[in-house]
């Protein structure tokens, strides 16, 4: 029976460790070292044949070269940097789109509700890359949004929206909309009425009893989603790639070009070490806030 | 009770305009005869027939199947393991460290995910196709299926383990016997997330595949990058088709589920 | 029922020459810090409906448990038949649990059920279906063999949980809460038919409980307990009659505590000084009694009586004026204030209409008891 517990235990465990801890274990060990024009394209490779020697002969050669490479050149300040802002501010545009999505949810008829949901959680498991590309044909300089546009006479030349930062958010608050909705309706859908009802008997306005009761009360949903749709935002690729413009820079993308683009991996490993670093702090505050609230809710 | 006022209604409509429109011009200019994406110039099927003679596609979509249903089947198996023991476990040494290596992956950037298992994989001199694929697949999936199906167990009523053990059940009988019928939805709607999130994900196959074996996101990227084509949107809407008549069917099976289930509950109760 | 089994003369612990079925050596459990059960003994006999009662958090479960082996004692032992069942797994025990929240499989069922441990038992395949159908009659069920546990209601579902459970005939049966679930007319009727069900198949039961009055009306013997430990372990007429202890009087029924001190003893007779100004309360005590103990009077309230005049043969009698009423339909409990503070309740069974009640709110009254109504304790 113990045999049985410890093989149980013991193949997940394995696994993991072989395919995530050991990877990022290579990941940081990589970006110590310098970039070489060879496959793997970098030195000094670790040659366990040669034992502790080769070990510490290893550790000898490790630089942090990459790393003051990224404080010294722009580029990747700027990245992540932008990457960043970008995050904070589609963050809270989807706050701003999803919340009364959720509050709409949350107050309809209880016999919409479960109908509603399979709509918002619908185009999560339709294909991530299809409703970027859906974005594509409206925003471009042809597109149907400038074809509107102009036949409603609002502008008279089509507006570059396509390949800007403009797009970006679109595309971002489009995608990760449910992220958000669906943590806040949760939170809103166990709200008891009656305290809305107290509230208003007590003397509130509607607006009153919604800003001193529902708003405090929505909060957890709130920060579970904004937590939710900030983290993978930050690390995002496909977003920037497909509808952002030359000058959208996001760390996600620019470390796929190092590594596709520009082969340099010691690069590409330096700048995924200091996003996961960057990524540490939301993530910790997210399951600090997640275990927070379990508590409450026993 | 609750109340549905003009603001409801008004975000409601808004916010599903917005969720939908998008994917319904795709699916309306998949039917469009000219080659400009932007411009109706009538209806017509002709891009789904080039689609249908387009090697590159269905190579690249059969690769794809194959790795879903390969990393999803992985995935499940040791995603449940792994839900068993963090929520049946007990303590044991490093459980900090597997609960950690569980959560992570889930909000891991997929650029990191991808980049680190490439790595690994030349580290160890393994060849890239359609098998590393699979591993990465496997790895990031298994950790939302070991979420999905911990919260079923977590809300278990343990004594019906306990039971089985009681009347003479092995534990690795009761496991068998009681507790793998009653989390099995769990464990089903586990895998079709794993098969969804396979079938979905670019990034992570972009790094740890080789050139033989393109996967299906992979071969879209490369073409959409050029430009909006009525192909790609042919191709979307058949997705787009293929998910909602799984999800609808789904969802109704479910309803229906439950449905009976809370009649024959208050039968029994009134007898 | 339980009278019937006490006028049998069922009353194996009585007798030094009976093997025990079940025994307790010395056994403690401790999780980490907390100490759930502390150095326990107590021998449990065949043919016994035995009840732990005690509050939650009293160890009473984690007793039952590892009768049922899903916890290990981390000292003592436990006997089944004089052998030492610590190293045996659940699965393996001749003894049966019926959970607290019946823990029925729910994709089996009624006759799957109670199938479910004959099948993973040496009964001969062929013989299991006559097995499964004897349960069901003996819980009346057949015509619900074929249904999943969401389909039968609650009383019905506690009745395949008892089936299941006895269906491997084990040579112990335990009860966790067994009718907790129930509401409480269906609650009545259950204990009747469990201890007919005990009768029938001769089966020891154990059951944990927190209702008195269930344990005192299905119970051969009851145990109470307290913080892991036996206060008073025997029938549930001398628990109620002659508690060991305050804690015991108290938690089993209605009682009223008066502390004083013993000012003299004669046998069994104790008489306590108890305030300033007030006769000797007279009472008895089952051990012999030092004068100048500090102890307990404890008296049922339906052991006093209430009048408007001195009873003039009484043994003791105290008066007072009556501060509250409480009315429950078929009896009336009056709280009397008597002149040194203290309230003592009495209770008086309806038989006249309420109109035509003695006494009503601040009327003096005297209260009266008899020399063996109540007992002293120092406990």
């Amino acid at each position: 029976m113990n045999l049985r517990r410890l093989i149980l235990i013991a193949i997940p465990y394995l696994w993991l460790l072989l395919f995530f801890l050991i990877p990022f274990g290579i990941v940081l060990k990589i970006s110590l070292s310098e970039t070489a024009i060879a496959i793997p394209p970098y030195t000094p490779t670790l040659d366990l044949s040669a034992g502790w020697q080769g070990f510490t002969a290893y550790l000898s050669e490790l630089d942090f070269d990459n790393f003051s490479f990224l404080a010294e050149d722009d580029l990747y300040w700027k990245a992540f940097l932008s990457s960043l802002t970008i995050s904070v501010v589609s963050t809270l545009l989807t706050l701003a789109v999803g919340f009364p999505i959720a509050y709409g949810m949350a107050n309809a008829p209880e016999e919409w509700r479960p109908s509603l949901m399979v709509l918002v959680i619908l185009p999560f498991w339709t294909s991530f890359l299809i409703r970027v590309y859906a974005w594509m044909g409206i925003l471009s300089q042809g597109g149907l949004l400038n074809q509107f546009l102009i036949w409603t006479g609002l502008i008279d030349t089509p507006l570059t929206i396509l390949n800007t930062n403009t797009a970006v958010y679109i595309g971002i608050v489009y995608t990760y909309l449910p992220f958000m909705v669906l943590p806040i309706y949760a939170t809103l859908e166990k709200l008891d009425n009656s305290l809305l009802e107290a509230a208003e008997d007590l003397g509130c306005s509607r607006i009153q009893a919604f800003w001193l009761v529902t708003a405090p009360l929505s909060r957890p949903g709130v920060i579970a989603g904004c937590f939710l749709v900030f983290i993978p935002v930050l690390g995002e690729f496909v977003i920037p790639s497909l509808l952002g413009g030359s000058g959208t820079l996001m760390i996600g993308k620019v470390l796929w070009e190092e590594f596709f683009t520009n082969r340099d991996w010691p690069v590409a490993s330096a700048v995924a070490v200091v996003l996961l670093l960057i990524l540490i702090i939301p993530i910790t505050l997210f399951q600090r806030n997640q275990q927070a609230q379990r508590e409450a809710d026993e | 009770m609750r109340r549905l006022t003009w603001f409801n209604v008004t975000a409601l409509t808004l916010g599903f305009a917005f969720l939908y429109i998008p994917i319904v011009i795709l699916v309306i200019y998949s039917f469009n005869a000219s080659k400009l994406v932007t411009v109706w110039a009538g209806f017509s099927t002709k891009w789904y027939f080039e689609l249908m003679r387009n090697e590159a596609f269905l190579n690249a979509a059969w690769v794809t199947l194959k790795v879903a249903l390969a990393s999803s089947t992985a995935a499940t198996v040791l995603g449940t393991m792994a839900a068993y023991v963090m929520v049946r476990g007990g303590r044991f040494f490093g459980r900090t460290l597997f609960s950690g290596m569980i959560y992570a992956p889930l909000v891991m950037p997929e650029v990191i995910t991808g980049l680190s298992l490439l790595l690994l994989f030349i580290a160890v001199g393994l060849e890239r196709g359609v098998f590393t694929v699979v591993l990465a697949h496997t790895t990031f999936s298994m950790c939302f299926v070991s979420i999905v199906v911990s919260s079923r167990l977590a809300t278990f009523d343990r004594s019906i383990e306990e039971a089985a053990l009681d009347l003479g059940c092995t534990p690795f009988d009761a496991f068998r016997s009681v507790t793998l019928p009653i989390i099995a939805p769990a464990v089903i709607s586990g895998w079709l997330l794993a098969f969804t999130l396979s079938l979905d994900d670019l990034v992570i196959a972009s790094f740890t595949t080789g050139p033989a074996s393109t996967t299906l996101p992979i071969r879209i990227f490369s073409s959409i990058r050029l430009g909006v084509s009525p192909e790609i949107n042919a191709l979307s809407t058949i997705l787009i088709a293929l998910v909602t008549i799984g999800v609808i069917t789904a969802s109704l099976v479910s309803k229906r589920a439950i449905m009976r289930q809370r009649a024959e509950e208050q039968r029994a109760a009134a007898t | 029922m339980q009278q019937t089994a006490n006028g049998c003369g069922f009353a194996p612990w009585q007798d030094p020459n009976e093997e025990p079925l079940i025994r307790f050596e010395g056994v403690t459990k401790k999780f980490g810090e907390f100490t759930a059960v502390d150095r326990l003994d107590v021998d449990i006999f065949k043919g016994e409906f035995f009840a732990l009662l005690g509050p939650s958090g009293c160890g009473k479960t984690t007793l039952m448990r590892m009768l049922a082996g899903f916890e290990k004692p981390t000292e003592g032992r436990i006997l089944l038949d004089g052998r030492d069942i610590g190293p045996v797994p659940p699965n393996k025990r001749a003894v049966n649990m019926m959970f607290q929240s019946y823990a029925l499989f729910p994709h089996l069922s009624v006759a799957e059920n109670i199938a479910f441990g004959l099948k993973r038992s040496d009964m001969p395949k062929t013989e299991i279906p006559g097995r499964v159908d004897e349960m069901l009659g003996l819980v009346q069920l057949r015509e619900f063999a074929g249904r999943k546990p969401h389909q039968i209601s609650g009383g019905q579902r506690q009745r395949v949980a008892l089936a299941r459970a006895l269906a491997k005939a084990p040579k112990l049966l335990l009860l966790d809460e067994p009718l907790g679930a129930l509401d409480k007319k269906l609650r009545q009727q259950t204990q009747f038919e469990l201890v007919d069900i005990q009768e029938k198949t001769g089966t020891t039961f154990v059951i944990v409980t927190h209702d008195q009055e269930e344990a005192m009306t299905v119970a051969t013997r009851v145990a109470v307990m307290d913080h892991g430990r036996l206060i008073q372990v025997d029938t549930p007429d001398r628990i109620y009659e002659m508690p060991n202890s305050v804690y015991v009087a108290d938690f089993i029924g209605d009682v009223n505590l008066i502390e004083g001190n013993v000012a003299s003893t004669e046998g069994e007779r104790v008489e306590i000084s108890w305030a300033e100004g007030q006769p000797l309360i007279v009472g008895s005590s089952a051990s012999p009694l030092a004068a100048g103990t500090r102890c307990s009077f404890a008296i049922r309230p339906e052991k006093v009586a209430i009048s408007a005049e001195r009873p003039p043969d009484a043994v003791n009698a105290i008066s007072g004026n009556i501060h509250d009423i409480a009315y429950l339909g078929n009896i009336s409990t009056y709280h009397v204030r008597l002149d040194t503070g203290h309230i003592v309740k009495a209770q008086t069974a309806n038989s006249r209409r309420i109109g035509r009640r003695d006494f009503t709110w601040e009327d003096a009254v005297w209260l009266s008891f008899t020399d063996t109504a109540g007992i002293v304790l120092t406990g």
